[in-house]
């Protein structure tokens, strides 16, 4: 059970929060220009690294809030600078 | 006779509180402070169970959760199986029973409570031995919050059965002490008989209290969060490896001494002891002036310790240094063991040199530190040659290990440790901690310990009775095979052999099997390394870990405004999501088939009512409210005008039918948005997850109002007529009030919105009321519609008027991999938008293919059968050898009043191009055809929708 930072309440427990993925994917700014391959890894092409992986969470179950953190995977260490972030920093 | 093996003095027994107990159907007699086990032992009795694959006699080994054979069914005064009657408290009327390796759990409702407990502290102690006590008064006298969870009875840890001194006085007089000293500090809680059995990311750890079967619950789960840990938990005693060392009366020698000093227990009458390091002399001295006569001590080492073997001398014990047991004899007891020398003398193959005969035969192989927790945490290992066992490297954030648990095995370095790990802790923590002083503990030169793994065997050359894992019956033969097998990973032979599998997880077993493993493949221990380390510590039962979460509390239940007149009116109910549905209103008499029909004739002839309150609705307002529709739904939302409706379907951006409902603009700002009932939350959730991170810029907020409104479907050909009775300041005239429009107004007196929307193609209301009176208007549309037979309706007659129409319900007919386009509702995609959720996925290759699975409707040849839903779909009448083609499957299957047959909606592989055709579907052992159609069975042109 992870102690998952979130930048509006503080440190939560992980069952109050929802998983979002791989941050940084942005929705491609003209989806009709975008080729069908570019297309294909913005909706299904995502990575899993061993170590420091910048993913988004949402604090569903408190302030509904998405936010980004940088947690190594092998370790589940979220980077401490994490807890202090700018709130606002909700990249997808 | 009756506690023929207890001593007369020492002990922590209360001598003046007898208890009475049954085992395998005979009676005995213990004391208060027993353990089921030490009361066999006190009454003689060493076998208490047999093993789990050969069926061989099995006694007590150890005196805590380490032990791998005496399991027992406890019968009363609850039945439960798989406990160790090493750690089961003696309590009066008491009954259990061996077991031969597994148990039998209770077929009968088990009635007592279990509960759970959340705390947090600044240092949580895990274990209250010297080295557990040390870190928690050291961190409590700064200040900071300490929880002490400690497995047994009573805080003392080895104390309580080395008979050891503090200050020259009874060590377990610095326990009492210290326990009194933590009890008094306000910020302290100390946890007795609370065994951590997972330690989990970030601190998180979670611990099994055994209240008793008088508290008010029996058992709860701690999930405690703590700043930092400090985990003292001990050392579990080896065996060791050799021909027969299962016979009952093999004992841990370690064990042995904590039965004789806490139980006051002669755990025989003549003992040999076999050992590779000094910790068994303590025993052997110990025992010997309690009156055992010890026989031998049989030290693997070449040189043994000048301390110990005076003491041996004064004692008149024999020691045979450089010799070890290589084989028992005896039936259910030791009767004997077998001596062979060690000495290297070229290629003799070595034999039995001497056979001493006992009743008791002790081992020690060596101490593993309890590093299991430290391991859960992602602590790393290392291998120390000088104690032959893998230590916790301190290397893992806010854990610190201690004692015994850190390889430090003399009482003077646990407290030491201790203190200093607690310092450390509450330091870490924030607070100005001090270790202390500490008392003085007596020291004994240690000498090295020597490590053996696999022992010359004379008798038994193939290993077959030399066992590595007791619980599970595994030997030196079994693992030999796996070896030989390749395997050379002690993740591999654990899995090949079920090592370290069984109720212990291998606390006995789990170095040893490396060490054994080591040896045949001629590698380092060190290199080879343990299995992991996974909760539970000790076994947990699952109602321990439901605590109340179970029967009506498993689950929030959420019901509507207009629920008890539902259970008044018989209605059974539906799950959808946590909601309660009525289902459908049985009259007497009926079968649900019967009402259905019955439901579904008055809703299509004259007038029914359904409490659609379930379906989610979401508040949507701002300045940018009808651009961010336009994003999520895929048709267009910002050109519909105020007092408008309009059906929307969202789409994932992969293009796949995520949700549908509809959209009503309520201003110019603002919408109010209806979801399907079970998916409600996910609609809020995948919208604030667009709004929040791709499109910030938009100035729109969201507001689940799912349970302020209650609202009321009134449908049929007379629900005008119902509305107008009750209604006033709302025009019903369907040239005032059209399809897709709502009128605010009253309803029954209350302040109301009606929309016209309909789900089943008839003339249709739904009023929306706030949720307060929802029952009062639902009941004054009732009374209103009598003249007209309302009829009271629920999930199972909507579903099928519904489908009667064709319209999908979104998570029935579609899984996540059906679009649009598949389900026939290319009209609700917009063409005029640049871009929405899901628009650029239409074009990718897969999505445009022609011969996806589409929504069709299907007419079972058989007019009297309805299809299964869920039944695949094939085109031929007989079914080909394997794998047969799949075409797709039903959807939605039921029996229709209008049309008076069975019907169903089906997914098809471009099922539109093949309108007309007969295909089949496997029904119980027939193949039944049937024929394809268009999704809508009823009313096509519409005709009915305005009444
Ligand atoms: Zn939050």
């Amino acid at each position: 059970m992870m102690l998952i930072p979130c930048p509006w309440c503080g440190p939560r427990n992980e069952i109050e929060f929802h998983y979002g993925g791989q941050a940084d994917v942005h929705y491609p700014s003209d989806p009709r220009s975008t080729s069908d391959e570019d297309w294909a890894h913005f909706l299904f092409f995502r990575d899993n690294p061993k170590g420091v992986f910048t993913e988004r969470w949402s604090h569903a179950a408190g302030c509904r809030r998405w936010f980004t953190v940088h947690r190594d995977t092998v370790t589940n260490e979220i980077h401490p600078d994490d807890s202090a972030s700018a709130a606002r920093t909700v990249t997808r | 006779m009756s506690n023929e093996f207890r001593l007369a003095d020492r002990g922590r027994i209360d001598r003046d509180r007898p208890i009475r107990f049954r085992f395998d159907g005979g009676d005995y007699e213990g004391y208060q402070g027993d353990t089921l086990a030490s009361a066999l032992l006190a009454n003689g009795i060493h076998q208490v169970a047999t093993s789990i694959k050969h069926g061989r006699p099995r006694g007590i080994m150890a005196a805590g959760a380490e032990e791998p054979n005496a399991l027992v069914q406890i019968e009363r005064p609850f039945p439960e199986p798989m406990l160790t009657a090493t750690t089961v408290e003696l309590r009066e009327g008491l009954q259990a029973s061996g077991l031969p390796g597994r148990g039998q759990l209770s077929t009968g409702d088990d009635p007592a409570r279990y509960d759970t407990m959340h705390a947090h502290c600044d240092v949580l102690v895990v274990g209250a031995g010297p080295a557990g006590l040390a870190a928690a008064l050291s961190a409590a006298r700064s200040g900071a919050r300490v929880i002490v969870a400690e497995a047994d009875t009573e805080f003392g840890g080895s104390l309580l059965g080395s008979g050891e001194t503090l200050d020259r006085a009874p060590g377990t007089e610095w326990v009492r002490r210290a326990t009194a000293e933590l009890a008094a500090c306000p910020e302290v809680r100390l946890l007795p008989r609370t065994t951590v059995f997972g330690h989990y990311d970030d601190n998180y750890l979670v611990a099994l209290e055994h209240r008793g079967e008088q508290a008010h619950s029996r058992q709860r789960v701690w999930r405690m969060r703590a700043r930092e840990v400090v985990l003292a938990t001990g050392s579990h005693e080896r065996p060791l490896v050799f021909a027969g060392n299962d016979r009952p009366g093999t004992m841990l020698a370690g064990s042995a001494r904590t039965y004789l000093n806490r139980y006051a227990v002669r755990p025989g009458n003549r003992a040999v002891v076999f050992t590779t390091n000094d910790s068994a002399y303590a025993a052997a001295i110990d025992l010997a002036d309690a009156g055992v006569e010890i026989a031998a001590i049989v030290d693997a080492r070449e040189v043994v310790s000048t301390h110990w073997a005076s003491l041996c001398i004064e004692r008149g014990i024999t020691i045979h240094a450089d010799t070890a047991v290589v084989s028992t004899s005896g039936t259910d007891r030791v009767s004997s063991a077998h001596l062979c020398s060690l000495r290297s003398d070229g290629s003799r193959t070595p034999s039995v040199r001497q056979v001493v005969g006992c009743d008791l035969l002790l081992v020690s192989g060596g101490w593993n530190p309890a590093v299991h927790l430290h391991s859960q945490a992602r602590g790393s290992l290392r291998f120390s040659e000088d104690i032959g066992a893998f230590v916790p490297e301190q290397d893992v954030r806010s854990v610190r290990s201690a004692g015994a648990a850190a390889g430090l095995f003399a009482t003077s370095e646990s407290l030491r440790s201790g203190a200093e790990a607690g310092r450390d802790a509450a330091r870490a923590a924030g607070f100005d901690a001090e270790p202390g002083r500490l008392p003085r503990a007596e020291k004994a030169p240690v000498l090295a310990s020597r490590s053996v793994w696999l022992l010359p065997s004379p008798a038994d050359s193939d290993g077959s009775t030399r066992f590595v894992d007791l619980a599970r019956d595994v030997t030196v033969a079994d693992i030999r095979k796996a070896t030989r097998a390749g395997m050379d990973s002690v993740e591999h032979v654990k899995r090949y052999t079920t090592l370290g599998t069984a109720h212990d997880q291998g606390k006995t077993s789990g170095t040893l099997s490396t060490g054994v493993i080591a040896e045949m493949l001629g590698r380092d221990v060190a290199e080879l390394g343990t299995t992991t380390f996974r909760a539970p510590y000790t076994p947990v039962t699952f109602a321990a870990l439901a605590g109340r979460d179970r029967g009506d509390l498993y689950d929030p239940v959420r019901v509507t405004a207009m629920h008890d007149w539902h259970v008044e009116h018989g209605a059974p109910f539906e799950n959808v999501g946590q909601w309660k549905r009525p289902w459908y209103y049985p009259r007497p008499g009926e079968d649900m088939e019967t009402a259905v029909l019955r439901e579904c004739r008055a809703a299509r002839e004259s007038v029914g009512i359904q409490d659609v309150s379930t379906l989610g609705k979401i508040d949507v307002q701002g300045p940018d409210a009808a651009e961010f529709l336009d994003l999520v739904y895929t048709n267009m939302m910002s050109t519909l005008k105020v007092g408008r409706i309009r059906y929307g379907v969202m789409c994932t951006a992969d293009g796949m039918v995520f949700d549908d409902g509809t959209v009503t603009r309520t201003d110019e700002q603002r919408y109010l948005i209806s979801t399907t009932s079970g998916n409600a939350a996910g609609v809020l959730a995948h919208l604030e997850d667009w709004l929040q991170t791709e499109w910030p810029h938009l100035r729109v907020y969201l507001t689940s109002v799912t349970e302020q409104w209650a609202t009321i479907a009134l449908v049929g050909p007379d629900s005008r007529q119902v509305l107008s009775r009750v209604a006033s300041g709302i025009e019903v005239g369907n040239d005032s009030f059209p399809f897709m429009s709502f009128r605010d107004g009253l309803v029954a007196g209350r302040r109301a919105r009606v929309c016209r929307i309909s789900f089943s193609g008839e003339l249709a209301f739904e009023i929306n009321v706030p949720w307060w009176y929802g029952r009062e208007v639902w009941e004054a549309l009732h009374e209103a519609g009598q003249p007209f037979g309302i009829t009271p309706y629920g999930t199972e007659t909507m579903h099928v008027l519904r489908a009667e129409k064709g319209f999908p319900i979104v998570g029935q007919d579609t899984d996540g991999t059906i679009t649009p386009d598949d389900l026939g509702m290319s009209w609700a995609v917009s063409k005029k938008k640049t871009d929405f959720l899901g628009k650029r996925s239409f074009s990718r290759a897969d999505t445009a293919r022609t011969d996806r699975k589409q929504l069709v409707g299907l007419l079972p040849a058989d007019e009297n059968l309805v299809l299964p839903e869920g039944s695949q779909l094939v085109d031929t009448a007989e079914l080909p050898e394997p794998p047969v083609p799949m075409l797709g499957h039903v959807t939605s299957s039921y029996r229709s009043a209008a049309l008076d047959r069975g019907f169903a909606l089906a997914v098809v592989k471009a099922g539109r191009d093949r309108i007309g055709e007969t295909i089949y579907s496997p029904v119980g052992d027939r193949l039944a055809a049937v024929t394809i159609t268009e999704p809508v069975f009823y009313d096509k042109e519409g005709a009915r929708r305005d009444g």
